[in-house]
């Protein structure tokens, strides 16, 4: 394959650029996933740094050609360090008027917008809400604005198929990829990979050689039309980014929360016992742990989210790592049982992949509304630990972290994964698996009282723990339970002083966490006029906007949080630091709240909710406005 | 860790040292005691028995018996449960609560537990009526019981638990009652050698907010009238000279007298492996008909859900091997960036 594009005749300018926004919007049964997904690896093999966000429907298969089935796949591929997959659209590609229609303004002026020409008809102007007279592919404004290139691709693909005795059907499916292979010829970048893809894929795995030898002849007749059609002026071409010396893949944030987790059991020599209902956007973590039974690992997919809680923290009580796993209305209905394993006093991880509420709100856009339920939602006094990871590779981290904090502080950790990192891929320079640290665990087989009976809650004076005794051992029975506990003896206690007591050393182990939580870490000055503090998914983008500020002249560090509850020990220092203190959250305010309550320090939000992470412009305009005034 | 040599365990190795804070009277008493009777006869070690519960009276109990022991929240026991037999599938779960913990805010969790045939005994402590939270009515309280929450009269139909249960996929359905230590022992052996779930209704009274609601089946002199004890192979006769006994009309289940030409052998014989039999003996309710009490249903036909996700990971490595972490990691598609 790669012989016949290198010999072909090339008679265009190619032009150097340092990162490309492609956006691949159409139906939801078009296969944009998957064409993004293609095009990402494509550029990721290359070399390039890659950011992608993956925005479809809740609905699985919406009527065709409205406004709400439309599914898109964004993807920024640099020659440089990026760290968002991009504000603004350099080239969009629309298989038909309702994703032109709902993306259209995301494209930059001047951008190019390739459309399948043949789907623009009146039936589909209707079912978009365009007047039916209305063309917009012959409106002028648009037209000087945008460089529009209309590609018949329906009939360019079948004329292109028409050997290969496949249905009207089969034959359609495979327009995406003629899209594909025009977009690879545009930007210059290889089939191969693509190829290699749909062989496997089609050939091997669901033994339909045909589709896959018709999926490539379409990739190919796409790739021959940008070349022949002379419909581009120029090429562009993105170098290979200067990213760190190391191995690399793609990878999402779910797919690494999976394998962090995997991970942790592993080095804490443990089963990881996952216990989890089927909820979006964090099924995906539950389809790869399931798949992985290879690994230690076990899971359970309950009847609800309140039994997978439960059955998490009764496997944690029986000595495995348990590990549960939502989004946030199953958070709110785990709050019960979470609250149980803080007076079990048992290690327990709970990942919240967050999503735009309150209620079903919108499950397949993001948000971090969820930040105040993970500190504060359970009733009582009933501190956790709260993680969050800030980029998708960042989750296999974090999912580290998570249990290294619960097995040493015998709590529950929270885990605020979102939307837009769990869905949102990047490359991963894959880690030197003996340079992580074992997550130490001590299950005791002797008493602890010298009267020779063991005291389930005598602690570890350094972190506060109590022993992690697993039915089983011999000698150590004891019986742990919901009702208050007497401190060292475990008992059922109401007394007044004991409670006191309990309460503030449950709320004092937690902090303890701090003890081996790096320092937050300041990007920039460290010090200046403005500090933009974040949290979770909005990293890349928040990174990106003081980037752009510094470069602007303007005094603004950023820093960013990936421990909520207990926060770094240096985080006071660090606020004081800056004369302003901005925390752009997508959300109406909740981190902002506690750093105002916690360190009386006047910080301003940026908040939006609109489902989707900020323009890095926006931040930008915003950040200056405050610092302005 | 282990000894290779079992030790000789006595009911009291079973007790704690806490004190027992059910009401004097209570049939709860009866029941922890056949249960610390039961146990050193099982002949497992101590430390692999865990109690778990929920929350109300009966819920009390993981606290006075000297082993692992897990008091976890309203309803959810099933599910705490599950996972420890997810984690370690060698212990020995016991699940004790009452009515409303199992069959009103647990009910979802216990009837999938029960489909899932997870190996664990479940003793269901059926007083019909709320006692912890003093005096409401229970999903299984009679249909017009007037109650703190029900001064007109309840508006609910109960649920039959063993019905329900039997509906549900349960392998082992049984019944028994606090008043008759050595019949509890008997079908708790019964229950604790049965792979996968099995459910047993305990009769007990609530001798505070529910007293003698088990009156008749309770009684020295009406019980041998309105129960019936059930054994697999004999013939089902029952009452206080064995002279009734119950038999087959048509697709239903009458009472007999074993005179007037009726003998011994007319009568229906108890198989506990029929499942459509044990519906029926379930529906029978007094006094039209006696109770039964005793093993309903025993079936081994089913694997237990421990066995087969624990069989499903070890085929998996079997014919895979054991994951290697880096190759995991390594999967798809890789790129290596040089040195410049």
């Amino acid at each position: 394959m790669s012989t016949d594009i290198d010999t072909a005749h090339r008679h265009v300018d190619t032009k150097p650029v340092d990162a490309v926004a492609i956006r691949f919007c159409g139906d939801s049964g078009d296969g944009m996933q998957l064409t993004g997904g293609l095009f990402t690896n494509t550029a990721a093999l290359f070399g390039n740094d890659i950011a992608t966000f993956p925005d479809f429907p809740a609905e699985i298969r919406a009527p065709r050609g409205t406004t709400f089935g439309v599914s898109g796949f964004q993807v920024q591929f640099a020659s440089t360090d990026i760290f968002t997959p991009g504000d603004a659209v350099n080239a969009l590609v629309a298989m038909n008027p309702a994703g032109f229609k709902t993306n259209i303004m995301d494209v930059e002026p001047g951008g190019i917008v390739i459309v399948n020409e043949d789907e623009f008809n009146k039936g589909n102007f209707k079912k978009c809400g365009y007047e039916e007279s209305y063309d917009p592919l012959d409106d002028d404004e648009l037209n000087r604005r945008y460089q529009i290139v209309r590609v018949p691709m329906t009939r360019l693909t079948r004329e292109s198929l028409t050997d290969s005795g496949m249905g009207a059907k089969d034959v359609d499916r495979c327009r995406n990829m003629y899209a594909l292979g025009i977009v690879c010829w545009l930007y210059d970048r290889p089939l191969d990979p693509t190829i290699r893809f749909l062989d496997n894929f089609f050939g091997k795995k669901k033994d339909k050689p045909e589709i896959a030898a018709a999926n490539i002849k379409a990739l190919k007749s796409g790739f021959f039309f940008g070349e022949t059609a002379e419909l581009f002026p120029v090429r562009y071409q993105v170098a290979r980014a200067r990213l760190d010396p190391g191995k690399y893949r793609k990878i999402s944030g779910n797919e690494a929360t999976a394998l962090g987790f995997v991970t942790a059991a592993a080095k804490a020599n443990k089963q990881l016992v996952y216990a989890s209902y089927p909820i979006t956007p964090a099924s995906d973590v539950l389809h790869t742990l399931s798949r992985l039974k290879r690994y230690g690992v076990t899971t359970f997919q309950a009847e609800d989210e309140i039994s997978a809680v439960c059955a998490a923290i009764g496997a944690s009580f029986a000595g495995q790592l348990a590990l549960t796993g939502t989004s946030g209305p199953g958070l709110a209905l785990k709050g019960e049982g979470i609250g149980l394993a803080v007076m079990l006093e048992v290690p327990l991880v709970v990942i919240d992949v967050q999503r735009a509420g309150p209620s079903t709100g919108m499950p397949t856009k993001t948000e971090q509304a969820d930040l105040l339920m993970a500190l504060w939602g359970r009733p009582g006094e009933s501190p956790c630990i709260v993680v969050a990871p800030r980029s998708p590779s960042d989750c296999f981290d974090m999912a580290i972290e998570a249990f290294r904090l619960a097995v040493r502080c015998m709590c529950p950790v929270i885990y605020l994964s979102d939307g837009y990192i769990a869905n949102g891929a990047e490359p991963w320079r894959l880690p030197d698996l003996d340079a992580i640290e074992p997550i130490q665990i001590e299950h005791p087989s002797e008493t602890n009282n010298p009267d020779g009976t063991f005291l389930p809650y005598k602690r570890d004076p350094k972190t506060l723990a109590r022993p992690w005794a697993i039915p089983g051992t011999e000698g150590l029975e004891h019986r742990l339970g919901g009702l208050e506990k007497e401190a060292e003896t475990g008992n059922v206690s109401y007394d007044a002083e004991n409670h006191d007591q309990m309460s503030r050393t449950r709320a004092a182990k937690v902090l303890k966490a701090a003890d081996i939580i790096p320092p937050l870490e300041v990007r920039g000055p460290e010090s200046a006029d403005a500090l933009l503090l974040g949290w979770g998914g909005t990293y890349g983008t928040i990174t990106t906007a003081g980037d752009e500020l510094r470069d602007a002249g303007y005094s603004v560090s950023t820093a960013h949080l990936r421990y909520l509850s207990p926060f770094p020990k240096n985080l006071p220092d660090v606020l004081g630091r800056f004369k302003t203190i901005i925390v752009p959250e997508i959300n109406l305010g909740q981190l902002l709240k506690v750093i105002r309550a916690n360190f009386l320090v006047d910080a301003v939000g940026i908040n939006e909710m609109r489902g989707k992470m900020f323009r890095i412009a926006d931040l930008v305009d915003k950040t200056v406005q405050i610092i302005g005034r | 860790m282990h000894h290779t040599q079992l030790p000789t365990y006595k009911p009291k190795d079973f007790a704690t040292d806490q004190d027992v804070r059910w009401c004097p009277g209570c049939g709860d008493y009866a029941i922890l005691k056949a249960v610390q009777k039961t146990l050193p006869t099982l002949g497992r070690r101590k430390e692999d028995y865990v109690f778990v519960s929920g929350i109300g009276c009966a819920a009390r109990f993981p606290y006075y018996m000297d082993t692992y022991g897990l008091h976890s929240i309203h309803g959810r026991a099933p599910a705490f449960a599950t996972g420890i037999k997810l984690a370690n599938p060698a212990l020995d779960v016991w699940l004790v609560s009452g009515d409303g913990d199992l069959l009103s805010i647990g009910g979802n969790h216990t009837m999938h537990t029960l489909r899932r045939n997870v190996d664990i005994n479940i003793l269901l402590l059926n007083n019909r009526i709320y006692g912890l939270t003093k005096g409401q009515y229970s999903p299984t309280s009679e249909f017009g019981k007037k109650t703190k929450s029900t001064p007109v009269g309840s508006p609910d139909y109960p649920v039959n638990p063993l019905s329900w249960a039997i509906g549900g996929g349960c392998t082992f359905v049984a019944r028994s009652i606090d008043i008759d230590v050595l019949h509890l022992e008997k079908v708790m052996a019964r229950a604790a050698a049965h792979r996968g779930t099995s459910f047993v209704e305990v009769y007990q009274d609530c001798n505070i907010y529910n007293h003698q609601t088990w009156f008749y089946a309770s009684q020295k002199k009406t019980r041998p009238d309105s129960t019936i004890q059930l054994e697999h192979s004999k013939p089902m006769i029952f009452g206080a000279d064995s002279d009734n006994g119950l038999q087959m009309d048509g697709t239903r289940l009458k009472v007999v007298e074993l005179s007037n030409g009726v003998s011994e052998d007319d009568l229906l014989v108890h198989d506990e492996t029929d499942r459509g039999l044990a519906f029926m003996l379930t529906q029978l309710s007094f006094p039209e008909f006696p109770e039964p009490l005793g093993v309903i249903y025993a079936s081994t036909e089913q694997e237990t859900y421990d066995h087969v996700v624990h069989e499903q990971a070890r085929q998996v490595i079997e014919e895979h091997g054991k994951g290697d972490l880096y190759k995991l990691l390594n999967e798809g598609e890789t790129w290596v960036v040089e040195d410049e």
